[in-house]
């Protein structure tokens, strides 16, 4: 099937498989390899992504179901060679270790932060339930959110 | 002087590519020119936990779309190999003969696509004579049913049948007043790195390169040369970024080591990535012990004597699992106290279930949560406070090895320090007082305080690391390590390590690691082992390069090697007393080879193992109604000796914190009784998450280690092992007062429940 969808501000249009899932599409088809696969349960987050501005997880989602949308990966986030303040807070307050949870884990703390622009420790916590992390124990994942929610990230 | 940055909080290197392109895991080469028009391979996974193999249909799968080829133990001629640890316990490649455990590989399939393959072994036919399946180690020991057709009783290694002491009778507690036992068990836990297992492989120019997500690239060129049938020399291991490991990577398993084989019977390059559900019952498990204990003392809460009988699960393999009660948690039992007389046997048991492997602190939580436990059982029979029985029982702290009554040597210990500061970071009075409040009000959220003191061992697996330091004739650094981070954030460290004595930018500085062709020797990331030995290997080849540095300076200098001293300040080489003429390492490494610079290997042997401790207090809170137990603080104190960055440190406690709350309150490998793994995927294991944890409070403490220039001990375990006892204990103790005296982890909600149902009236 013929798709065409926006990602990370660059217009793709391909001929994909009906059964390709989102996270495969960005992956083979594109080439963007950060968002990761964790789980075959839809349980870690690792390959959260924004669609149309919400994150999902792109291993839930058919990339036909994708067509016509506004698709966003980790690799989208930085403007002119400058980190999101996401990305900033995460590497201020060692908000990662091995890496491998990292885009997933920044694209939910992203949209977290636009439904909630200035959450509490259990706000953070719970709406970050579905991205799991082996290595950080989430302490510093949640003080970045949290330092990236107190400078004003929600915005942007 | 400005000042050595060691010490400083220093932010990652590492960082802004994971943030913004994300790691290169192995997954991620897809544009590796070596791995053009690779295949897939999908591994065909025994469903039944122990039958023997009647036959194998492979023509259904073979004809389907995309497959290339579908592979057997008969058709590649694979031959039952012996086990490290029990040369009697045999098994190839593929199962042969019998399968063992469900997600043992039986058969390969060679596709074009992924999906193809998981098609295909869905159609591979495998006929089994289902035999009875062996999943608790008491009855293991007990059936006539064996595994392995030569080891009797399924019992793979016991201490008793090498010549180590075997437990004695009623005599050795002596003397006692009183005398509790307990019957502890440490369950079975996934170690779920994120990033599952996943390999790379193809032949070029007659060698066999290999990529693979590991911990240690020169350990698996040894397997995969075996495997093989080649020499050391035909075999590059190369190691991309590696999401997380925690001990289950750090060998290698015949998905693994296959490969090359192959991708020579295709003759093209083939990429295997094993899903999470075939990752939860094919990666190598943790812990799973079975602890007998007795414990024995005066009224005052003075302990004199333990004994331990440890069965250890060594699951369906004899791998490193088996070898962990007897060398990791038997030598460590004495823990943090002084105690006259302590005693174990420890006895390895086959099972039908996934072979047991290191998982983060492999022994050593174990060690800890048995005497930890055990000192909680003897503090609640005298009717004394836990912390006071501990404080009484405490080695005094020494600056001179110490050895305990079981044998192991402990280098430096302050470990009343470490106590002291946790309680009061933590208020444990006013804790306390809190909790009688709550029973006396009848509150429904009952609290409990757990507090745990410990040592554990971290550098003991290792004789030596290497480092290798060259400067490029533009004054560039690269750091070769023998080490293996995969998380750990070594490129950040070593940088430090390297500027702090030659001076040269963190950002001129490159750190290279497990590519085997260039560093062939290393020791890989494991034990908590790195910065003691692999930083301290950087720190010595630092320091001798700069000794050979002044050799060229000198020349420069037209001076004696004798007069030249180097200045870190401003990263040069100058003549005593003439600072104002001085050449930097750029004109240095220029003279030593204007197209190499200048480099220096070495080797670095630790004076010893370390022993980093501390102690850990937990809070929790249990609904005496519904068993819902809640962590709700945690502080910790884990001295690692002198602290290279306390951004790092910092992290590593807290990961091990988490994953010893998950092993206390959540997590557990469970197999119903045919064998079947029922926990085997993300949503039915209990990987714990964001919220289910609190923010932890970390209380630094350093006492430096003599073992190593760095002063340094490990901190990649110590979280876990400490926090694990605190937070069970932490539960039992919320509901002491209703004379509940022990319950296992994971201290689930129905758990707690069903204690709390069981002495209600």
């Amino acid at each position: 099937m013929k798709i065409s969808l926006t990602v990370n501000g660059n217009l793709h249009t391909s001929e994909v498989e009906p059964r390709t899932l989102l996270v495969h599409y960005i992956r083979e088809h594109l080439g963007l390899t950060a968002t990761n696969v964790g789980c075959d349960t839809s349980s870690c987050g690792a390959c959260t992504v924004h669609l149309d501005g919400e994150a999902v997880k792109s291993c839930t989602i058919l990339a036909v179901q994708a067509d016509e949308c506004d698709v966003t990966t980790v690799e989208g986030l930085a403007k002119n060679g400058e980190m999101h303040p996401m990305q900033k807070a995460f590497m201020e307050n060692h908000g990662l270790q091995c890496g491998f949870c990292t885009p997933g884990m920044v694209m939910a703390a992203i949209s977290l932060l636009r439904e909630i622009p200035n959450p509490s420790e259990e706000e953070v916590r719970i709406g970050l339930e579905g991205n799991l992390c082996r290595c950080t124990g989430y302490h510093n994942i949640v003080k970045s959110v949290l330092d990236a929610a107190s400078k004003g990230a929600a915005g942007r | 002087m400005t000042g050595s940055i060691l010490g400083n909080r220093v932010l990652r290197k590492e960082d802004p590519k994971f943030l913004t392109t994300g790691g290169q895991y192995v997954d991620d080469l897809l544009t590796e020119p070596l791995l053009a028009g690779a295949v897939h391979v999908t591994y065909v996974r025994s469903t039944v936990a122990h039958g023997r193999i009647l036959s194998i249909d492979t023509s259904v799968a073979e004809s389907m779309d995309g497959v290339i080829a579908v592979f057997t133990a008969e058709s590649l001629g694979l031959q039952p190999e012996n086990a490290t640890y029990n040369p009697a316990a045999k098994r190839a490649l593929l199962a042969s003969d019998k399968v063992r455990f469900v997600g043992e590989p039986v058969a390969a399939i060679v596709t074009e696509r992924p999906e193809q393959g998981e098609d295909a072994a869905e159609q591979v036919i495998i006929d089994y004579d289902v035999l009875e399946a062996v999943i608790d180690i008491e009855a293991a020991m007990e059936t006539d049913t064996l595994i392995f057709d030569d080891i009797p009783n399924n019992v793979v290694f016991d201490t008793a049948a090498i010549g180590m002491p075997d437990i004695s009778g009623d005599s050795f507690f002596d003397g006692c007043d009183v005398v509790v036992d307990g019957r502890f068990v440490n369950q079975r836990v996934a170690p779920c790195p994120l990033e599952v297992r996943g390999c790379a492989a193809t032949w070029h120019d007659g060698r066999l390169v290999q990529w693979t997500s590991t911990q240690h690239a020169q350990g698996a060129l040894k397997n995969i040369a075996k495997a093989n049938g080649i020499d050391e020399a035909l075999v590059r291991v190369i190691t991309p970024d590696v999401g997380g490991g925690f001990g289950a990577k750090i060998g290698t398993y015949p998905e693994e080591v296959l490969l090359g084989t192959l991708a020579k019977q295709i003759g093209r390059p083939v990429r295997w990535r094993e899903t999470r559900s075939e990752s939860m019952v094919a990666l190598g498990h943790g812990r799973a012990q079975i602890q007998y204990v007795r414990i024995g003392g005066s009224r005052d809460g003075q302990v004199h004597a333990v004994s331990a009988k440890i069965l250890q699960d060594s699951g369906a393999w004899v791998d490193v699992g088996a070898v962990l009660a007897p060398f990791m948690t038997r030598p460590m039992l004495s823990g943090v106290y002084a105690i006259d007389r302590i005693e174990c046997r420890t006895i390895s048991i086959a099972t039908n279930t996934t072979p047991t492997v290191a998982y983060r602190g492999a022994g050593r939580p174990e060690a800890t949560a048995l005497i930890e436990r055990a000192m909680d059982l003897f503090a609640h029979e005298l009717g004394l406070d836990p912390v006071e029985v501990r404080r009484k029982n405490l080695i005094a702290p020494f600056n001179e090895p110490h050895t305990t009554a079981i044998g192991q040597q402990y280098d430096v210990g302050n470990y009343e320090k470490s106590l002291d500061l946790v309680l009061e970071r933590a208020d444990y009075a006013a804790l306390r007082a809190e909790q009688r409040a709550r029973r006396e009000r009848g509150d429904t959220k009952l609290l409990g305080i757990g507090v745990s003191t410990y040592v554990e061992i971290t550098g003991g697996n290792s004789a030596g690391e290497t480092a290798r330091v060259e400067v490029q004739p533009t004054g560039r650094a690269i750091v070769y390590t023998g080490t293996s981070p995969h998380g750990q954030g070594h490129v950040t460290s070593w940088s430090m390590i390297l500027n702090a004595e030659t001076g040269i930018p963190l950002e001129n500085i490159d750190v290279v690691w497990g590519d085997t062709d260039l560093v062939p020797v290393g020791g890989g990331t494991m034990g908590s082992r790195s910065l003691q030995q692999g930083g301290a290997a950087v720190h010595q080849a630092a320091v001798e390069l700069i000794e050979k540095a002044k050799e060229t300076a000198a020349q420069l200098l037209e001076a004696s090697a004798t007069d030249i001293v180097f200045d870190v300040d401003s990263a040069a080489f100058h003549v005593v007393g003439t600072p104002a003429r001085s050449v930097g390492w750029s004109d240095v490494a220029t003279a030593s080879s204007p197209k190499e610079g200048i480099a220096h290997d070495t080797n670095f042997v630790a004076g010893g193992p370390t022993f980093p401790f501390g102690a850990h207090l937990a809070v929790v809170e249990v609904d005496r109604e519904t068993g819902k137990t809640t962590l709700i603080k945690h502080v910790a104190c884990d001295d690692a000796g002198k602290v290279l960055n306390p951004l790092i440190l910092d992290g590593q406690i807290h990961g091990g914190i988490a994953q010893g709350a998950a092993q206390a309150l959540l997590e557990e490998v469970r197999y119903d009784d045919d064998g079947n793994p029922i926990t085997s995927n993300l949503a039915d294991y209990a990987f714990i998450s964001a919220a289910e944890l609190p923010t932890f409070e970390v209380v630094h403490m350093e006492t430096p280690t003599p073992r190593n220039p760095l002063g340094a001990k490990g901190i990649g375990e110590s979280g876990t092992i400490g926090s694990t006892p605190a937070i069970q204990s932490a539960v039992i103790d919320a509901l002491a007062h209703l004379g509940i005296r022990h319950i296992d982890m994971p201290a689930t909600s129905e758990r707690v429940w069903r204690a709390l149902t069981s002495v209600s009236t």
